[in-house]
Formats: structure tokens, C-alpha cells, sequence
């Protein structure tokens, strides 16, 4: 049978056409024919799919079944998930066992989806490329000498090779929407505070957010609706009532004030800023307005994530001491001998080099000039984009400057930063973004980034979904992976 | 600098009140002292990956009573927590929770008295709300230390002085002024014992009309009052003995040894860390308006110092027992029930008997007033059949003893035990006529005016009635007969 979208597998399932047990195995022998090679899972968990499969198919016999209930994902693996490692694509975490589920795990285990293994990841989600990986580089289906972007690229490469219909990422600076662009699916970040952070092993925390992948912006929607939600266990999350970010998606976006960064679109090569302004283009056709707009402190978003992100991840992996957890050195002759070769051994260089960064940033004498500067510019930015959404409704955007690359080609730690140029500023601003596939360039997936303004995730679903009603891009499979 | 020089000492002090809470400062924790190591101890404190704090809001009404308490010019309507990084097992974290930039509390200030007995006001930097480190164990074990984290993350509220005391004294008067509020508020214990209210003392010597400061050093965790007064002391001697001798203080933090009664360097300014202070981004500013702050006013007990002014001018009760009574939270209270039961009895009556024979009941015993052995409607009931000329003070002191850790009432105990004073007038003429008839030559000299043989008579017809006579009647009867 075709598995296309979450709706039409449901159907199915409710009207026993497939077992949730048939639905898995389904998916399970795509991993265990495809997984490997792409390198995208480190962990399966079969004990718990098991449960879950049996409680689903309970839940649906008798009536009692959510949209979401059976259908497969995989956790991009820092949400801890009892009983099963949490690894955080790091040494440190190899042997880590969390004793709870982080709050989007449990939020969709609570509608029946079931887990089925957890993805490979940059380790601590510090990359662009997922080739920071402790358990080896992603592969991209789409050209297995090329990298699926990161840091989520081990659950964008999962949905892109159709191993799963639905796997969750993180999104600091850019970690769902640039491998959602680079491997050719609907990856989406909601706003900061829409979903909670709990259980979700911290990198930069005033930045962090949980989202999901898809291969359509309805099935986003879908999985998007039963993540978020206040936590009281999150300080950070957003006090606001559950929403239903399905409920908009056929609303016509005639009339919709679509912004444009005209600076941005400067700075593409020739062949994705066609890609790009074709998208644009035909968002025009469907009735949508362009308003060009002006985001005069963009410009700095990187330098002052760069200050940021590493100054909070410099203290949150603090924690990481080898001592009640995570890898520990062997025979310590004092504490800080534990200390020092625990930290040496366990984490990765990307992952130091941040460290080392923020420890700086943050540092007597610097902290002026650096950290509270670049909390300066973030405020500035949000500022930008309030002006701007004054304006519009939509902002549309590039999500990376170029197609996925071959491994090792970023070597110097700055030219990788430049890969988040676009994605990084709506970050810092806290703002709900999404990546939608728009086409192929040297048949590499490009992907245009849609912003909303706060809250709006519903906007951003609705034109995306509108665009792919009248698109097929996003049905766009890389040779060998057909379903 | 000579040995002819006069040096004058400053200090500021830092004390770490936790407060008594029944949850931690971010998580549902318990909280209880003593418990077996590591069993009060959530997935938060043990520094789990994605674990996240959630503000206990009875942290920050604590705080806020006690800025009320001490008049802060300034209760933050929006504080904010920052993270103080470091690495220590006691600490899993990787770094402390507390208020460097916006605390809730600052600028306060509290009255003591100097070696002059003058009123001295010692300003009061701040107070900002901090988590509480674990515990290191390191003499349980040979090879390795022990990290017992049940203490970890017990909010606390770190109250620090602007350096405005000038001897030991006035640091340990400060101390105890402090710790008397914390526990009238009843936000804190106040157990030292158990370190629930500890101290850092900065201490530094300058030459008597020198505005700059001397170097300070830092003495750690002092937890008592007497080893305050003497870490102080000792340090101020040492400092002096260096300066005198043509040495520099260096800025530094000192431990105090109180078995050897010396300081000695912990760790110096270079090595100190740079703890990297940062708004902790999991935590979003508590922000409050003056309704909340208000709304903690209704908390704010009567302290001391306006207990002694009322005692003493409404209830004219003696300075020093005012002063002994009001300075003791549960003597105090016990001694305000009984003053607002009181029909004919006196205030002063009660003050009296309270520091008289019921302290001693008390101390005999080894018990606290609010272990309850006598409760305010007996002791009421005893003053008041003392007023009435029911009993004597001398029946008064038989019969607290016989009530003491039982409920009976002072009447009960007069009736059963027949220790009524005899007011009959027949009885008592009667048992004085008995008397005279039995000391003629006595009465003859009383006769006389001999006013001895008076007290002679009274004495013998309080022998007879074992006390109870009624000594006014008495009289009468004598002066008639």
C-alpha cells in the first residue's frame, strides 16, 4: 500500500485496513533496509514500541483513538525517554538512561504514537551538518556523500527516506528548518515557549525549542497541535490554551502580506534565488501580496548567537562531571583530574569549542563587551521583526545558503556558523518558523523558510499547506527511496 | 605604622538564613533536616539532563516579610535569578541559582546598641534569594568523599550588611538582632546547630581617622554566636600583628579553626573563581505589585523592641523583664494570651510569676513554653484566684507545681487539695482567739504597741491554717481584739 499522510494512514488504521502492528513493520523494515547506510538512528526501542503498539491497537478496537494514535515517529535523541538511552549524540550520554519522559514525549505517547528508535544527532545539537556526531556523520538520502544538515539530520533524514512518517527535532538556531531544506521535507519550529523544554537536554536555553518533521505541512500541523502546550515544569512556557494549528490550514491566503528581505535574497547564488523567487512567486499567483521589507540588524544575528548560544551551553553541560552520570574517566587520581579528563574524553571538539567560547564570553572583564552586547543586538532584532510584522503577515525567506555539501568540506568552525545566516535570526527573536521544500537545484532539495510572528504558527501551517495544494514539491523522493 | 598606632576595626557580614520551607527553592522536594544522606534529593538536584527549576513562590514571600521587616527602601517589583558557575560535587549543577543584579530585598536597616548602650543603625546592603549547596563528607570514607545532596537547593536568603560594625560585639549584637527577626517572622528556624543560620564575617583594620578601607578578609561559615565573637577577635589581633610588624593584609578567604582558635587561608583572591554570573535563562523575572507586597504586611509580627515599649509604659512592667520576655518569641506570646485573659489580676503579677516560678518550672524540667505543661487558662485561673484573695502568693507557688503538666484548673486544685484561704470570719476570729488566750504576756506586749508581736501573731495563725488564713482579715480580727 502507498503510506501517504498522516490522515489517509489513520483512515486505515481505524477502519482495520492495517494493524498498528502491520503500520509498524511496515516502517520497521525501512529502517533496517535504509538506516545503516544513512547512519540516521542510534538507538531503536523496541521494548517500548512494543507497549505502545498493543495500547494503540487497544485504543483504536475500541473506539478511543486520536488522529495520531499508531502512527510511528522517531525522538531525535536529546528527549529523554525512560527505560532507553538518551545519548545526545555525544561519548558523555553513550550508556545515559533518562528515568523520565521529557514532556513532548509524553505529550505524544499520551495520543498513541509510537517509538520506534531515537535519531542520530549532532552531539549536544551544536552543528550544521550532523558530521559532529559522538556515533559518526548522517548521510542525506538525497546523496549519500552529502551531509543532511544539522544539527537535526538524523530525523530529517528518517522522514526524507520515508523511514517514518513523522520524527521530532530541536531547532536552537536553525536545527529542524536547514536539514528539513536540505533533505527535502516540512520541518517546523515553533514559537519559544510553545512547547516545553522539559526533558529535553538543554543547549542554549533561552533558545531551544522542540519541533517536528514531516513530508507535508498538514502532517506537521497535525503532530505540532499535540507537542505544544503549557508545562508547568518549563518556566519558560508560554501561558497560553492549547491550540489546534490543523484548524486553518484551507483558509485561502489571498489578500496575505507576504514580506521579503531583499538583502537576503541578495545574497543567494543565482540558481537558489531563482528557486526562491519562483516560490515567492507563486505565493504572488495564489494571491498573495509581496511587501518588501527591512531587517537592518539582521546583519548581526550570528555574531550575537555565536556570544549566546555558547555562553548558556557553557553552564548547562556544566553538569556533565562525570560523576552521578555520563562517561567518567578511568582511575582519577583527585577530583579535578575526574573533572578534566571526564570533560576531555566525553565531549566532541564542536562541542569544546563552544564551551570554551562561552566560558570566554562570559568571563570578568569580557562580559560587557560580549555577552550583554550581544543580548543588546537580540533585543534589537526582535525589535526589527515587530516592525516588520506591522507591516506583513508572513515573512518569506531563504533557509540556507546553499544545497546540502559533501562531507568535510566545512572545515573552519566560521564558515560552518554562516550555514544559520537566515534561520538565526528568527531564533533569537523567538519566532515560529518553517521550512517547506520549493524545488531542486543540481537535484539537491532548496527550501524557503516561512516566519510568523509570535504565536502564529497557524499562519505559517496555513500557507504552507496552501502552497503544497498546489505544489508537488514536497512529494519530491530521492532515487531509491520510494515507498 | 607603629605600635603607637590606634586601629579601628570594620566588618560586614553575610548571613545565610535558610528558610523554613517545606519544599526546595525549585522543585516539590522535601525539605526536612537530618534525613538519611541523598533521600531527599529530586531528579533537579541531581542535576538530571533536562531538568528544569520552578520558582517556589513561598521563597519570595518570605524574602519579601523580611525586607518589610527591616524597612527596605527597595522590595523589587522585578528580580531576576543569575547563575553563579562553578564546578564542586556539592554543587551538580555546575553552578548555584541566586540574585546577583536585581535582588528582591535592598537597602534595609536595623537598629543596635553600642558598647555605650547608644542606638546604632546598621544599614543592610540586600538580601537575594540563593539555593543551598549539598554536602561534602570527607571523613566517612578512606579512598574518596562522600556528597550528601538532601541540603541542596533549600532556599536560603543571603543578608548582607554594608560594613557598618565596628567591634565583635556589635557583629555578634547585629547577629542576634537578625536572628530574632528571621525567627519571629517565622521564616526561618534559627538552628545554627543544624546550620540553618550561618555567617561569613568580612573583617578589615584601618588607623583610627582613615577613610579608606584596610584590606578585608573573609572568615567562612561561622555557625555560632560565641565563635563569631572570638573568629573575629582572633582575626583582628592577627591583622594588627601583621600591619604592625610592617606586613600587608591580603585579601583572602579564611577559614576559622575554633579547636585551635586561629584563621587560616582557604583560598586567595587569585585563585578565587570567576564564577561567569548570567541571568539564568530558565528562569523568567518574578515580577510583583505593591498589592502583593502588601498583601505580606498582615505577616509582620510585633517585633522586640515594640514589645518592650508596650510592656514597659502600658503594662509597667519592670525594663528588664519586658526585655527578657519580649526577646523570647513563645514567652511572649504565652505572656500576651494571659495579659488579654486578665479580669482582676495585674500584668505585672503575671510578668513576675512568669519569670519566677514558671521559668523555673521550665528550666527543673528541661522543657520549652511551647511544649504546653501549663496552658494559658491555668495560669490565668491561677493569678486570678491569687487577685481575689482566694490564695496566697506562698499557696500560689504549691499549687502551679500540682498543675503543671496536667489540665486541671487552679479551682479544681483549691478545692480538692482544701487550700482556700480561710476568709470566714467566724473560723478565723475563733482560731485568733484561741491564740491570744494561749500567749497572754505576747498579746499584753502587742497591746502595748510592741508592732513585732503583731507579725508574731499573723505568723502563728498562718501556722494554723497551714497559709490559708486571709492575712488582711487577720489583721482586722487583731486590731479588734
Amino acid at each position: 500500500m502507498k503510506l501517504s499522510g498522516i490522515k489517509s494512514i489513520s483512515q486505515a488504521l481505524h477502519n482495520k485496513i492495517i494493524s498498528v502492528q502491520e503500520l509498524h513493520d511496515i516502517y520497521l523494515k525501512r529502517l533496517n533496509t535504509h538506516a545503516e547506510n544513512l547512519n540516521c538512528i542510534i538507538n531503536y526501542t523496541p521494548e517500548t514500541a512494543n507497549q505502545q503498539i498493543k495500547a494503540a491497537q487497544a485504543l483504536i478496537d475500541n473506539k478511543q483513538a486520536h488522529l495520531l494514535t499508531g502512527i510511528p515517529l522517531v525522538h531525535k535523541d536529546l528527549f529523554c525517554t525512560t527505560g532507553v538511552n538518551t545519548t545526545c549524540g555525544s561519548r558523555m550520554l553513550e550508556n545515559f538512561v533518562a528515568p523520565y519522559d521529557a514532556t513532548v514525549v509524553k505529550n505524544l505517547n499520551n495520543r498513541g504514537m509510537i517509538t520506534m528508535a531515537k535519531a542520530n544527532m549532532d552531539e549536544f545539537a551544536m552543528g550544521s551538518s550532523n558530521e559532529n556526531s559522538y556515533f559518526g556523520a548522517v548521510k542525506n538520502p538525497w546523496g549519500l556523500n552529502r551531509v543532511p544538515g544539522g544539527s537535526s539530520g538524523g530525523s530529517a533524514a528518517v522522514v526524507a527516506a520515508g523511514l517514518a512518517p513523522i520524527a521530532t527535532g530541536t531547532d536552537t538556531g536553525g536545527s529542524i528548518r536547514q536539514p528539513a531544506a536540505l533533505t527535502g521535507i516540512t520541518g517546523i519550529k515553533p514559537s519559544y515557549g510553545r512547547a516545553s523544554r522539559y526533558g529535553m537536554v538543554a543547549f542554549a536555553s533561552s533558545l531551544d525549542q522542540a519541533g517536528v518533521f514531516a513530508r507535508s505541512a498538514e502532517d506537521c500541523a497535525y503532530v505540532l497541535s499535540e507537542m505544544c502546550g503549557f508545562d508547568a515544569k518549563d518556566s519558560t512556557s508560554a501561558q497560553v490554551a492549547k491550540e489546534d494549528f490543523s484548524e486553518n490550514l484551507n483558509q485561502s491566503i489571498k489578500g496575505l502580506k507576504v514580506g521579503i528581505v531583499t538583502e537576503w535574497m541578495d545574497g543567494l547564488s543565482p540558481d537558489i534565488k531563482q528557486a526562491t523567487e519562483q516560490a515567492i512567486a507563486k505565493l504572488q499567483d495564489m494571491g498573495a501580496q509581496l511587501v518588501e521589507i527591512e531587517l537592518p540588524t539582521a546583519h548581526l544575528a550570528v555574531s550575537a548567537y555565536y556570544v549566546i548560544a555558547p555562553a548558556e551551553c557553557s553552564s548547562n553541560l556544566s553538569r556533565f562531571d562525570g560523576i552521578r552520570y555520563g562517561h567518567q574517566c578511568e582511575n582519577p587520581v583527585d577530583l579535578n583530574d575526574l573533572y578534566v579528563r571526564s570533560r576531555s574524553e566525553g565531549f566532541g571538539e564542536e562541542v569544546k569549542r563552544r564551551i570554551m567560547i562561552g566560558t570566554w564570553a562570559l568571563s570578568a572583564g569580557f562580559y560587557d563587551a560580549y555577552y550583554r552586547k550581544a543580548q543588546k543586538i537580540r533585543r534589537l532584532i526582535a525589535q526589527d521583526f515587530d516592525r516588520a510584522f506591522a507591516q506583513v503577515d508572513i515573512i518569506a525567506a531563504p533557509v540556507s545558503p546553499e544545497t546540502a555539501f559533501k562531507f568535510n568540506t566545512k572545515k573552519d568552525p566560521v564558515s560552518m556558523y554562516q550555514e544559520d545566516i537566515y534561520t538565526i535570526p528568527s531564533s533569537l527573536a523567538g519566532l515560529p518558523c518553517l521550512s517547506m521544500p520549493i524545488g531542486l537545484v543540481d537535484d539537491l532539495p532548496v527550501g524557503l523558510q516561512l516566519i510568523g510572528h509570535n504565536l502564529q504558527e497557524s499562519t505559517i501551517l496555513n500557507v504552507a499547506h496552501q502552497y503544497q495544494q498546489d505544489t508537488n514539491f514536497h512529494k519530491m523522493v530521492a532515487e531509491g527511496y520510494d515507498e | 605604622m607603629n605600635n603607637s598606632t590606634q586601629w579601628e576595626t570594620v566588618i560586614g557580614l553575610e548571613i545565610h538564613t535558610q528558610l523554613k520551607t517545606n519544599s526546595k527553592l525549585f522543585a516539590g522536594t522535601d525539605t526536612t533536616y537530618g534525613a538519611s544522606p541523598n533521600s531527599h534529593v529530586s531528579m533537579l538536584e541531581a542535576a538530571m539532563p533536562g531538568t528544569l527549576p520552578v520558582f517556589n513562590e513561598k521563597v519570595l514571600r518570605y524574602a519579601i516579610r523580611f525586607g518589610l521587616a527591616v524597612g527596605a527602601k527597595v522590595i523589587a517589583k522585578e528580580s531576576t535569578f543569575d547563575r553563579k558557575n562553578y564546578f564542586y560535587p556539592d554543587s551538580p549543577k555546575g553552578y548555584q541559582i541566586t540574585q546577583l543584579n536585581h535582588p528582591i530585598v535592598e537597602h534595609g536597616t536595623l537598629t543596635i546598641q553600642d558598647k555605650n548602650g547608644n542606638d546604632k543603625i546598621i544599614r543592610i546592603n540586600r538580601a537575594h534569594i540563593e539555593e543551598d549547596a549539598g554536602k561534602s563528607v570527607h571523613d566517612k570514607y578512606a579512598e574518596f568523599s562522600g556528597i550528601d545532596l538532601n541540603r541542596c537547593g533549600t532556599p536560603l536568603i543571603e543578608i548582607v550588611s554594608e560594613p557598618d560594625l565596628s567591634s565583635a560585639k556589635e557583629a555578634v549584637t547585629y547577629m542576634k538582632e537578625i536572628h530574632s527577626i528571621v525567627t519571629h517572622l517565622g521564616i526561618c528556624d534559627g538552628n545554627l546547630q543544624e546550620g540553618s543560620f550561618r555567617c561569613d564575617a568580612n573583617v578589615s583594620i584601618r588607623p583610627v581617622g582613615q577613610n579608606e578601607l584596610g584590606t578585608r578578609t573573609e572568615l567562612k561559615n561561622i555557625n555560632s554566636f560565641r565563635f563569631v565573637e572570638k573568629a573575629i577577635n582572633i582575626e583582628i589581633k592577627r591583622q594588627i600583628k601583621l600591619l604592625e610588624s610592617g606586613g600587608k593584609v591580603t585579601q583572602e578567604t579564611r577559614l576559622y579553626d575554633s579547636d585551635k582558635n586561629e584563621t587560616r587561608p582557604m583560598r586567595s583572591k587569585e585563585e578565587a573563581n570567576d564564577y561567569r554570573y548570567f541571568p539564568d535563562p530558565d528562569l523568567l523575572p518574578v515580577v510583583i505589585d505593591q498589592a502583593y507586597i502588601d498583601n505580606e504586611k498582615q505577616y509582620i509580627p510585633e517585633f522586640p523592641a515594640a514589645k518592650i515599649i508596650r510592656y514597659t509604659q502600658g503594662l509597667e512592667i519592670k525594663p528588664d523583664d519586658a526585655k527578657i520576655i519580649a526577646q523570647d518569641k513563645s514567652l511572649a506570646e504565652f505572656f500576651d494570651e494571659t495579659v488579654k485573659s486578665l479580669k482582676q489580676a495585674k500584668a505585672k503579677t503575671a510578668a513576675n510569676m512568669l519569670l519566677g516560678e514558671f521559668s523555673a518550672l521550665l528550666n527543673s524540667n528541661d522543657v520549652k513554653v511551647e511544649d504546653n505543661n501549663l496552658n494559658v487558662a491555668q495560669f490565668v485561673g491561677l493569678l486570678e484566684a491569687l487577685a481575689e484573695g482566694k490564695i496566697s502568693h506562698k499557696i500560689a507557688k504549691t499549687i502551679i507545681e500540682k498543675m503543671w503538666g496536667t489540665n486541671l484548673l487552679a479551682e479544681e486544685i483549691i478545692k480538692t487539695e482544701g487550700l482556700g484561704q480561710v476568709s470566714d470570719s467566724g473560723e478565723l476570729e475563733t482560731i485568733v482567739k484561741e491564740i491570744i488566750n494561749n500567749n497572754q504576756s505576747q498579746f499584753a506586749a502587742y497591746k502595748e504597741g510592741d508592732m513585732k508581736m503583731f507579725n508574731y501573731f499573723v505568723g502563728q495563725v498562718m501556722k494554723q491554717t497551714k497559709g490559708r488564713a486571709n492575712p488582711a482579715q487577720v489583721k482586722t480580727i487583731l486590731e479588734k481584739s
